[in-house]
């Protein structure tokens, strides 16, 4: 594996690998001494045309767990963010010795262009492109669906037979897509909930099935429920009319979370709308796993950085 | 005097003959025993009537860095052309009589084809209100074709009274039928594909909804109308069933469009970025069904040449738009002919005789009979090899096909009896024969 | 072909052997701790805990320690999968930590191992024990408690079987 752009390039046994190395980094997260000294000398540099404060940080923080140099780039809405720019600012980079490329952006597929482009020899591991991808993201969430489902007994497992609901914007969202071609390799099966406009024209070969209200999907007894975060400029594009009748069908009210089983999870990847796509009890109750999945986060980067780094074969 | 004689071409893929041509005028099609300035072995060669392009980006003025009128003149005599029309959207527009007569005087300045330009049907394409259709009309070029390509004439009375207004003149309007609304932001197809990439979806619907409403106006008013770039099995079957209406309408494929899908995208290379997008593989096949049973009347390339940069970069950066003229012909013997969909007279047809009919160029009403002018391609249909940037004669590189094996190869071009392709090349300058 | 040099009884003995010598350099210092190096040396170390625990019964703790991340050829070699570290609650420091790993070859590994005990604690010693050294050292390193000297030829391949992973105890050359 020489770069990750996509959970859909993972194999179960690539999937399954780096969710054991990310057990691994939670271990060594739990230190004392929290640096290995894996990536010495080697610099990870954070692209970052979208601002994205929790995954850059998160990236940060697993690049120097690992004792790599970081270089962070945050280039919101300058001139940086057109194409030929682009180019430029990766073989800068490229030619300041970067040997990560952490790359964030708005449009969907910058990171497979990059990675395929010939701009940069560098490992590109995509950090969120447009609605397309954030197959790290996807990871972090696939192993705490494993740690809190499977506990100890996880290592080695993937999800089989696990019920996800995935309930939101779904035509927008990158973390969707990711979730749903990983939850596939990993044996998951899943549901998507939203209404019509916020589902995708076509998902016939996504491997799901769909609901069109939360309750609908609920019905099928999950063992997770990821909640997405939903923007509030859908409405003025009348994607859906208003924020209560968003909540009253596809909201994780407390009702809903108390017609789930025991040992059902709540997921969200952050930032909430507390109130909107998941009630602020819920979010704070033992079911969530907010803070969790952001704790796994850097472990999951980690193993992500140190998997990409061997030698091709 | 000068003459020149083509031996032994098979015409129009049937029969084998000579062409004698003087003075730029077919003066005989048999067996020919004069003696001639030139001649050209055309054995195992088909010979076809100059192909007449009804859409081309030639970029001058304002895009010279992507190509000029020499520059796309020469690209399209490559491709085995003999004369395109020219769009509308340069910089500035070609919205007034005297900006459609400088396009004109420097094709004919350029010699390599016939350049006919097309004028836009809104001053400066911005839909708001008519260009000087009538003095463009009546200018030195005799435009009769106007068109906003790039831009669809979205605005449902306007576009009436811009029917209503070109057929006064007996004029054309083609129409890019793409309702702007439903595709604001969009970057591929809407689909399954479109979906998994993450790119926003320009729907079908779109574009058949724009046609459907297009037909009917023309209809009530009683005008022409041709149809741009039909890219959807749901485009297809508006026009068939306006046709059989009796609505008078021509339509257009492109030959990206007979080939390749929105499948191609997947690797997001900007290569693939096209307006309109390529469609699913189910709409390839109806366009294709489209041709053969007559619905569609033209290929036309949709050349659109774009500097590096414009493609070196993202998806959503990227242009819209490829480079078509040097690989027409062999995308429409891949994908028409090969299969069985057309002969190769029916070639002639779509490729030549229909585009110049509906553009109202002269000369191509018989092809390769005695009397016409002396616009002549000669096709070997045995090559095959592998396509890439060294068969491109424009300024531009943006081609999609690089690395396939494609059939056929234009030999010989000739315009107005003077060769502009001999043995395959381009050539560097014209010498009047 | 493979040639077989230490057969069952005789990595039973060579751990029995081991056994009483780690006994014997105590000389009395309690909190012995067995880290294996995975895959094998974590088998070999609750072998080797069984084994001391029987000669003098006492507190012996077994854990594992992967050095995969403090390797120093990770650029160079295809990533390789890395294990769970798991050390006694109660921590490494002031502890007898006795590395165990099957072979000892250029001494990398151990050089790894060292790197990861650090930053897990400060025991008071680190002993190392091997059932096979094989040579060709690459760095200053050597084993405390060795189970087979066994001079090999560099392009030769020495494959420790154990019971546990592989069904069978058996170490052999090729």
């Amino acid at each position: 594996m020489k770069h990750l752009i996509s959970t859909r390039d993972l194999s179960r046994a690539e999937a399954i690998g780096l969710l054991d190395t990310t057990a691994d980094m939670v271990e060594v997260r739990g230190r004392d001494v929290k640096k290995l000294p894996t990536l010495r000398g080697k610099t990870v540099a954070n692209v970052f045309f979208e601002d994205s404060t929790r995954t850059r940080l998160s990236f940060e923080a697993a690049a120097l767990a690992l004792s790599a140099d970081v270089s962070t780039l945050t280039a919101q809405g300058s001139s940086v963010s057109k194409g030929e720019s682009l180019k430029d600012t990766l073989q800068t980079l490229e030619a300041m010795g970067a040997d990560y490329i952490v790359l964030r952006h708005s449009h969907s597929g910058v990171a497979a262009t990059v990675a395929t482009s010939g701009w940069t020899d560098a490992h590109v591991i995509n950090a969120g492109d447009g609605t397309h991808e954030h197959p790290t993201q996807a990871l972090l969430d696939a192993f705490t669906m494993r740690s809190r489902l499977s506990g100890a007994t996880a290592r080695g497992a993937g999800l089989d037979g696990a019920n996800v609901v995935i309930v939101g914007d779904i035509a927008h969202s990158r973390v969707a897509r990711s979730n749903v071609w990983l939850l596939n390799t990993l044996g998951a099966s899943v549901t998507l909930a939203a209404p019509k406009t916020l589902l995708p024209k076509d998902v016939t070969e996504w491997g799901v099935s769909t609901s069109l209200t939360l309750d609908e999907a609920l019905d099928g007894d999950p063992d997770v429920v990821m909640t997405l975060r939903i923007q509030k400029e859908r409405m003025s594009s009348g994607y859906f009319p208003s924020e209560s009748e968003y909540s009253r069908f596809w909201g994780m009210t407390s009702d809903r979370s108390a017609r789930l089983k025991d040992t059902a999870i709540v997921m969200h990847p952050g930032p909430m709308n507390r109130g909107l796509e998941i009630a602020g009890d819920v979010a704070d109750s033992a079911r969530s796993t907010v803070t969790e999945q952001v704790r796994n986060g850097v472990a999951a980067r980690m193993a992500v950085l140190y998997t990409l780094t061997g030698v091709q074969s | 005097m000068t003459s020149l004689v083509v031996r032994g071409a098979s015409i129009l893929g049937g029969d084998t003959a000579d062409i004698h041509v003087v003075d730029g005028v077919i003066v005989g099609v048999g067996a020919i025993s004069e003696k001639a300035d030139r001649t050209i072995d055309a054995a195992g060669l088909i010979a076809l009537p100059g192909l007449v392009d009804l859409h081309t980006h030639l970029r001058e003025p304002g895009g010279e860095a992507s190509e000029t009128i020499l520059s796309g003149s020469r690209a399209a005599a490559a491709g085995g052309f003999t004369a395109v029309h020219a769009m509308a959207n340069t910089s500035p527009v070609a919205d007034t009589a005297t900006l459609v007569e400088r396009v004109f005087d420097q094709g004919v300045a350029a010699g390599f084809v016939e350049v006919r330009p097309i004028g836009a049907v809104t001053r400066n394409l911005d839909g708001e209100q008519l260009a000087d259709i009538g003095a463009m009309a009546h200018s030195r070029a005799r435009v009769t074709v106007f068109s906003d390509d790039g831009k669809c004439v979205g605005d449902s009375l306007l576009m009436r009274r811009a029917l209503e207004y070109v057929s006064t003149f007996g004029g054309v309007i083609a129409q890019h039928a793409q309702d702007p609304r439903l595709t604001l932001g969009a970057q591929m197809n809407e689909g399954s594909v479109s979906a998994e990439l993450g790119l926003q979806g320009w729907p079908a619907v779109a574009e058949d909804a724009i046609i459907a409403r297009d037909v009917l106006l023309a209809e009530s008013v009683g005008a022409r109308l041709h149809v741009c770039h039909v890219s959807t099995a749901g485009a297809v079957e508006v026009v068939r069933w306006a046709k059989r209406r009796g609505i008078d309408v021509t339509a257009e494929v492109t030959p990206h469009h007979l080939l390749l899908s929105d499948e191609n995208v997947r690797g997001y290379s900007p290569l693939f970025k096209v307006n309109p997008p390529l469609r699913t593989s189910e709409d390839v096949e109806a366009l294709r069904a489209g041709v053969a049973d007559g619905t569609i009347d033209v290929i036309a390339t949709d050349h659109a040449p774009h500097s590096a940069s414009a493609k070196d970069c993202t998806w959503a950066d990227a242009a819209f738009g490829m480079v078509g003229l040097e690989s027409a012909l062999s995308l429409v013997h891949a994908t028409l002919v090969n299969p069985g969909h057309v002969t190769w007279d029916g070639v002639a047809r779509l490729l030549s005789t229909t585009p110049a009919r509906i553009g109202r160029v002269e000369g191509y009403e018989h092809p390769l009979t005695t009397g016409s002018l002396a616009n002549i391609t000669l096709v070997d249909p045995s090559f095959l090899g592998e396509w890439g940037v060294d068969r491109l004669v424009g300024r531009s590189h943006n081609t999609p096909f690089g690395g396939l094996e494609l059939p056929g190869r234009v030999m010989s071009t000739i315009f107005r009896g003077t060769e502009t392709v001999i043995d395959g090349r381009i050539v560097d300058e014209l010498r009047t024969a | 072909m493979a040639r077989i040099v230490l057969t069952k009884p005789d990595i039973d003995r060579a751990l029995t052997r081991i056994g009483h010598e780690i006994v014997e350099s105590q000389r009395g210092r309690t909190g012995l701790i067995f880290l294996g190096i995975p895959t094998r040396g974590v088998f070999l170390a609750r072998r080797l805990a069984e084994i001391v625990a029987r000669i003098e019964p006492q507190e012996v703790a077994v854990g594992t320690l992967d050095v995969t991340m403090y390797r120093d050829d990770i650029q160079q070699k295809s990533t390789r999968a890395t294990a769970p570290t798991d050390i006694p609650a109660s921590g490494i420091d002031g502890t007898t930590v006795i590395l165990v790993d099957d072979v000892l070859y250029s001494g990398r590994t151990v050089r790894a191992a060292l790197d990861a005990i650090t930053a897990l604690g400060r025991p008071d010693v680190v002993r190392f024990a091997v059932l096979v050294d094989r040579g060709h050292r690459e760095l200053p390193i050597r084993a405390d408690f060795v189970g087979k000297n066994l001079p090999s030829a560099l392009d030769e391949r020495v494959n420790v079987s154990l019971t546990e992973v592989d069904g069978t105890d058996e170490v052999s050359i090729a």
